[in-house]
């Protein structure tokens, strides 16, 4: 019945899963027990969970990057601690509990903290920024964000029923396989990664499809945004890369549940091909999530630098190049496997060329900036670590794309500190940039600076102090993913590391206070104009927060920073003469349920329970089949609600507790909503 | 709302709609060539089983080849009464090219089903595995393109030929047809040099 459930399931083994699992319960009861008190469990329903807005749901990939980073960073804190201490056996972890943390550590990180968080961004971005009123699939964007959430509920469940995966986040077989990782763990992993990576494609699906066709009228392509351009290339890395992560997860779950041999150490299995599918993922995936940041940074250097974006051809070229660049260097991630001299010196070669269109970019940048009259506000605090941090990073990551140096160094501490010299300044800066950039676009109120720029330089210096030894390290030999080990000399550098990790913690901190102080002082900091950076990009033209439609008439555009074009001319604020009615996709329900089902069907695989993965599956297919046989519902918004909603102006939380009734068909809010601004 | 804005409103819903569902055919393309590069680098990891000449009979897969190959056909000949508005021979049209796919898919499953019997089954060497694997999933969207026929009738029995009804007809049609092109892959990648070996 319960299949291989049993109470011997529970985190017992280890004082610190147990409580990192009660916790997480906790943490769980605690925002049910708000939500009840409050009585806003349909509101949350209706408004939110059940929303096809891509506005929204971007507003909940955000929130969803923002708990898995505290929980990746809790992994990561663990294991700073645990190496800094753990010199002759002395850590406080036992070895298999470690394994889990920094196996964790990086499924969360990448998959389930960068990923929501840039999706969420392009989600909330992209619409607004080329003039559009909702993505191509506004349901298939609730579907997309509930797998991604499924797969992150799949991960967090591990902590508590069960255990994770001790075969690192990329599940390297033949440890992977069953004789050697007989327990939950891996197939919490394949369950997480095939979940999520579904809706991560269809995501990719939706924004190709959105950019293509719901340009506003004038908007060419070389007319983009370059954020919007990024989100482009971005999308279309994902159509085209995620299948083979799909593949390789799945394949290894054959091995696991159906005793086939793809990857296994008999039977004809080939371990290295698992290798090559997964990284034909796993590269073009790191520019999955620092391309978007890519786009952050050129909307930030140019709105404050005041000045036009510096090279705007060459940015975009610079970018395609990096997306086709993206499928050429998957091999340099495991040029010991044992390829001949040749063609790890293409995989190589290939590397380092991917240095140059970056290269393109840091001047272009730095061009912008060049006799701008630059702002030093948070962001801009954010763009200019992030060039200076990311420059060492690329320079290590050419060391390591010469193969003979990468026999020397792979596995080591210094590869761990290239790739997080990578992907802490070049995708999280710039999602963290990101997010105070347009945080007033969504609720109508600014971030507080001090604290801003507070988080900036513990963030900044965290990250050197705590990444700066593990090259140090690499260089003495130190290999990745120990739980404890006997040489002296290394313990100096791993206890630097740890109190750069405890800097890191604090800048994590500022953050949060961040947006409680500022959530606090949001009459201060409201945002009266939909403008508050002066900045050159259509999204700033409507107020803050947009109107569920974004765009009461869609704009004409004539040129590429169409609100500086228009400022200049002085015609960025007219009102239109007439407004014409504006249909809308209703809110629905199935998106919600589609994603639960698939996280019962997950669950239930990982644990034999095959009748409620046959209820599960039956489930999600039935619910597809419905849904693609009734039309869509839409309803329309009247040029008075229009009006009304034009009049509403800019400020905080406008539109979030008193909303003005509309009229949404069969998903009517009004009565609730008008209940809730009482 | 004006009669005509709303028409083409709905008209670029459903373009949207068939460039999206092009887009994703491509991201299956992808997974389905990592499955035959697997199989590729399988070929000969038979593990002292059966190889590609054992299991594999030339007038089984000319004949499995020939009912999908024919199921497109019958669905070109739906999308001709389609355009007449035809409704029923639409539905005749779709009921074979039903038949022929479940056909199809019987041969595929007897296939199987004959080998596992054999021990030729899929836990018995990484080239057997990535074999059923390739075929199955194969199979897999086959099965879904029934199931998706049968939701199309059921939707033109309730509507007629409705614009919606034609839209959807054209994303399945693009679906049909791409399955056809996977399976001459198959053929030529999988079953041809098997038998020629």
């Amino acid at each position: 019945m319960l299949g291989k459930l049993t109470l011997h399931v529970l985190p017992l083994y280890s004082p610190i899963a147990m409580s990192g699992a009660a916790m997480e319960l906790l943490g769980v009861l605690f925002i049910a027990a708000l939500i009840t008190w409050f009585g806003k469990w349909r509101y949350i329903w209706n408004e939110w969970l059940t929303t096809v807005d891509h506005k929204r749901i971007g507003i909940m990939y955000v929130v969803l990057a923002f708990v898995m980073l505290f929980r990746g960073f809790s992994d990561a804190f663990m294991m700073r601690m645990q190496q800094a201490t753990a010199l002759n056996g002395h850590g406080y972890l036992p070895p298999e509990h470690f394994n889990q943390v920094f196996s964790a550590h990086g499924t969360i990180m990448i998959i389930f903290m960068a990923m929501p968080f840039l999706t969420g961004i392009i989600n909330f971005v992209v619409p607004q920024q080329i003039g559009a009123r909702d993505v191509s699939f506004p349901f298939l964007n609730s579907v997309s964000f509930w797998l991604t959430a499924a797969g992150a509920a799949l991960v967090l469940t591990s902590l508590v029923i069960g255990r994770f995966t001790t075969a690192g986040w990329t599940a390297y077989p033949p440890f992977s396989e069953l004789p050697t990782s007989p327990g939950s763990g891996t197939d919490y992993w394949i369950w997480a990664v095939l979940v999520s990576g579904v809706g991560s494609t269809l995501t990719g699906v939706n924004f190709v499809v959105t950019i293509i066709k719901r340009r506003a009228p004038g908007m060419s392509l070389m007319q983009m945004p370059l954020f919007t351009w990024a989100a482009f290339i971005t999308a279309i890395l994902m159509v085209f890369a995620f299948p083979g992560v799909t593949v390789a997860a799945a394949l290894l779950g054959f091995d696991r549940f159906l005793g086939m041999h793809f990857f296994t150490a008999d039977a004809g299995g080939n371990a290295m091909n698992y290798i090559n599918l997964f990284w034909l993922w796993g590269h073009p995936e790191v520019y999955i999530v620092i391309l978007p940041s890519f786009g952050i940074f050129s909307e930030l250097v140019a709105t404050f630098s005041s000045k036009r974006l510096f090279g705007y051809v060459s940015l975009v070229y610079a970018t395609m190049v990096i997306g086709i660049l993206s499928f050429t260097v998957w091999l340099h991630h495991f040029f010991t496997m044992g390829s001949s001299a040749d063609v790890n010196s293409f995989f190589g070669i290939a590397t380092m060329v991917i240095a140059v269109p970056t290269g393109v970019k840091i001047y272009d940048w730095l061009l912008t900036m060049y006799r701008g009259r630059i702002r030093l506000t948070s962001h801009m605090h954010w763009t200019l670590g992030f060039m200076v941090a990311f420059v060492i990073g690329g320079m290590t990551g050419v060391l390591l794309a010469i193969p003979p140096v990468d026999y020397v160094m792979h596995n080591t501490l210094f590869l761990v500190a290239h790739f997080h010299n990578m992907l802490i300044p070049g995708s999280l800066f710039g999602l963290l940039a990101g997010y105070q950039y347009w945080f007033p676009k969504a609720f109508g109120f600014r971030l507080d600076e001090w604290w801003g720029k507070t988080s900036f330089w513990f963030w900044f210096v965290g990250f050197y102090v705590a990444f700066m030894p593990l090259y140090v390290l690499g260089f003495m030999g130190m290999p990745r993913r120990m739980d404890y080990y006997q040489n002296p000399a290394w313990q100096p550098w791993l206890i630097v590391a740890a109190i750069g990790a405890v800097l890191i913690a604090i800048g994590i901190l500022c953050l949060a206070i961040q947006l409680v102080v500022s959530i606090r002082r949001r009459e201060e900091l409201a945002d009266l104009t939909g403008d508050p950076w002066d900045a050159r990009t259509l999204e700033w033209m409507n107020a803050s927060p947009a109107p569920l439609y974004n765009f009461a008439v869609v704009p004409e555009i004539h040129d590429r920073e169409e609100l500086a074009w228009r400022k200049e001319r002085g015609i960025s604020h007219d009102a239109p003469a007439h407004y014409t009615p504006i249909e809308m996709p209703c809110n629905t329900s199935t998106g919600v349920l589609i994603g639960g089902a698939a996280f019962v069907l997950g669950f239930a695989v990982i644990w034999n329970i095959w009748w409620l993965a046959i209820l599960a599956f039956a489930g999600v297919i039935a619910a597809t089949i419905v849904k693609g046989s009734v039309p869509e519902e839409e309803y329309t918004i009247t040029p008075d609600q229009i009006a009304a909603l034009e009049s509403r102006g800019s400020g905080p939380l406008l539109g979030f507790l008193s909303p003005l009734e509309d009229e949404r068909g069969d998903h009517s809010t009004h009565g609730l909503l008008n209940s809730i601004g009482d | 709302m004006h009669t005509e804005t709303a028409h083409s409103h709905e008209a670029m819903l459903f373009e949207e709609r068939e460039f999206g569902f092009w887009i994703y055919l491509m991201s299956d393309a992808i997974i389905f060539s990592l499955l035959f590069a697997t199989y590729a680098v399988m070929r000969h990891a038979t593990a002292g089983g059966p190889g590609a000449a054992d299991i594999m009979e030339l007038p089984t897969a000319a004949i499995e080849t020939a009912l999908l190959l024919l199921a497109s056909v019958t669905f070109g000949m739906a999308a001709v009464a389609l355009e007449d508005k035809r409704r029923n021979a639409i539905l005749v049209w779709l009921g074979i090219s039903f038949l022929l796919g479940a056909g199809f898919l019987g041969m595929e499953i007897h296939e199987f089903i004959g080998l596992i019997a054999e021990g030729a089954s899929p836990q018995r060497s990484g080239y057997l595995s990535s074999f059923f694997v390739l075929v199955g999933t194969h199979g897999a969207h086959v099965t879904a393109g029934l199931v998706w026929i049968a939701t199309a009738v059921a939707q033109l029995m309730r509507t007629g030929p409705t614009e919606a009804f034609a839209a959807r007809f054209k994303r399945l049609g693009l679906f049909w047809h791409f399955l056809d092109i996977v399976w001459i892959g198959i053929f030529s990648i999988v079953y041809l040099p098997g038998v020629l070996q």
